[in-house]
């Protein structure tokens, strides 16, 4: 059916793609590689900079262990539970928000002022009001809250501009507008949000450990510091950078369902 | 007695920075069954006339009746066209039909009976599970129409529905909207900027005058060749220039003075 001239497009697209592809893992190994011989050459002193064959070895020591894998686990469990209170909390603030144009009105600059305050700030008040586990979900969510409130609000206030008329038009509740158009016309808000509050819950999270806790990867790196153990803080960075790519994987899924279940273009 | 009834009506918008009273004195009535264009100068509050009948808008002046009775809030009698088809691209064509007739707690089997004969009766039959954005305007139009027929409405009003569309899709559109309006014998009021679609359609055109604007007119549309013509034959017929000339004459009035 195709053309030859559109087989050879695809064809130069897909060298691209895979060239793309090869380049970023090359680039990875590559830098490994110096590092290892950096450190090896003595270059670099690998008290301070660790490498990555001591990396490894200490890797399968935490892990076999048991602790790297808890530690990561809890980091991990208390990211996904920051994640949905701080959306399901933030739109439901949203939709009062769009519901009561007064309450809007009277609390915005109270939730400028509250999006400007740096929120590490706040540790030490939810340290004392929550304790050392809930504390962390505190830290978690005075980082992500507030980004979600803007973002769905700002959707809903687009939409309310272009797709209520209709509504209007055939005499719709609040909640009929709500339920009918708000709320599926935010779905790419939604998962736009979402890519922004993995990041910015995770964030919360480490800094909530930092600050409190007996565990988790925040943890760990505030303690292999004390002790002065390069390995273990860059295991667990290590881990951290997994778990985010584990959570942007399980974002970017849900968001190929909702694309195809909303029909809508990114 | 007539279906839509407006007795000195009178609207004005009040914003922070200032009132615009758009429409003044506004007295009309229109029976059941009837077929109303209104053409008028933009920005004269043709649209603010049709938002008004269908209690979407109060009245700051005077007061609207339908059936006898008050309007007071969006009556389940009317149906509204918006111009712009605001169809919703996370439901597909059947349950984009189904939204007017969700909202007002319609038998939803009936409903879904309704807009799949309605679908095939207007050629769309093959598009009810598709997603809007693989039908092509004057597809999209035609969904529209057909979601305002869903929810049974006896009044139709009509805001520049066929604005969007080319010259040839929007003479076929017009030919069939007239005739599902005859059919079923529904009362419309149709807005439109395109002078031969009001007075091919139409069994009388409203002209309206610069804000604040009023009726400034009304011709009865009649031609000696018959009652039941459709839209085409009308463009054809012997009086047609003779109304085409009047109007754009007495709209030219209107504009020129803002120029
Ligand atoms: N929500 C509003 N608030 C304030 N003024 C408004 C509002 N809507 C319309 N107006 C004003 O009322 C007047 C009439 O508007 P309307 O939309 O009814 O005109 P129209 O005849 O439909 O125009 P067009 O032919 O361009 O569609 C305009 O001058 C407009 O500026
Ligand atoms: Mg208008």
């Amino acid at each position: 059916m195709s053309s030859p001239l559109y087989d050879n497009y695809l064809k130069v697209q897909r060298r691209r793609l895979r060239l793309i592809a090869l380049s970023r893992i090359s680039l990875l190994v590559l830098f490994l590689m110096l590092w290892e011989l950096a450190a090896k050459w003595k270059w670099i002193d690998s008290m301070l900079t660790s490498k990555p064959s001591l990396l490894l070895s200490s890797f399968r020591e935490l892990a076999f262990e048991g602790s790297l894998l808890r530690h990561t686990w809890i980091s991990g469990l208390e990211t996904l539970v920051g994640i949905v209170i701080s959306m399901l909390l933030g739109t439901a603030i949203a939709v009062l928000f769009w519901w009561s144009t007064f309450a809007s009105n009277v609390l915005e600059p109270y939730i400028v002022v509250l999006n400007a305050l740096p929120k590490v700030a706040l540790g030490p008040i939810f340290y004392i009001w929550l304790g050392d586990r809930y504390s962390i979900y505190g830290m978690a969510v005075a980082i992500s809250i507030i980004v979600t409130i803007i973002m769905v609000e700002s959707g809903f206030r687009e939409i309310s501009r272009t797709k209520l008329k209709l509504m209007e038009s055939f005499g719709a509740t609040r909640f009929q507008m709500l339920r009918m158009v708000l709320l599926p016309a935010s779905v790419p808000h939604f998962i736009a949000t979402l890519k922004v509050n993995v990041g910015l819950t995770l964030v919360g999270v480490v800094m909530g450990e930092f600050l409190s806790s007996k565990a988790g990867l925040g943890y760990l790196i505030i303690y292999g510091g004390q002790v002065f153990q390069m390995n273990l803080v860059m295991v667990s960075i290590m881990m951290l950078a997994l778990l985010s790519v584990i959570l942007y994987g399980f974002v970017n899924v849900l968001e190929r369902f909702a694309r195809k279940k909303y029909n809508y273009e990114a | 007695m007539a279906q839509i009834e407006l007795k000195d009506v009178g609207l004005s918008y009040f914003t922070l920075k200032q009132e615009t009273e758009a429409l003044r004195d506004i007295n009309l009535s229109i029976g059941q069954g009837e077929f109303i264009s209104i053409v008028g100068p933009s920005g004269c509050g043709k649209s603010t006339l049709l938002s008004l009948i269908s209690g979407m808008l109060k009245p700051t002046q005077g007061k609207i009746l339908i059936d006898g009775h008050e309007v007071s809030g969006v009556s389940p009698k009317v149906g509204y066209m918006l111009q712009h088809d605001h169809l919703f691209e996370w439901r597909d064509v059947l349950s984009n039909l189904l939204v007017g007739a969700e909202i007002r707690k319609m038998d939803r089997g009936k409903a879904k009976r309704k807009a799949m004969d309605l679908l095939e009766r207007y050629g769309l039959g093959d598009f009810a599970y598709h997603g809007p954005s693989q039908l092509s305007g004057g597809m999209r139009q035609r969904v529209a129409l057909i979601r305002t027929l869903v929810a049974e409405p006896d009044i139709l009003l009509l805001d520049e529905p066929f604005s969007a569309l080319d010259y040839q899709t929007r003479l076929t559109l017009s030919e069939e909207v007239f005739q599902i309006m005859k059919d079923q014998g529904k009362t419309a009021v149709l807005v439109t900027h395109d002078l031969s679609e009001a007075i091919s359609m139409a069994d009388r055109v409203m002209v309206m005058s610069q804000r604040p604007s009023t009726i400034s007119s009304v011709y009865d549309i009649r031609f000696d060749e018959g009652d039941d013509l459709s839209p085409w034959k009308k463009r054809e017929a012997g009086r047609y220039k003779i109304y085409f000339n009047a109007i754009w004459k007495e709209l030219e009035e209107h504009v020129v003075p803002s120029v």
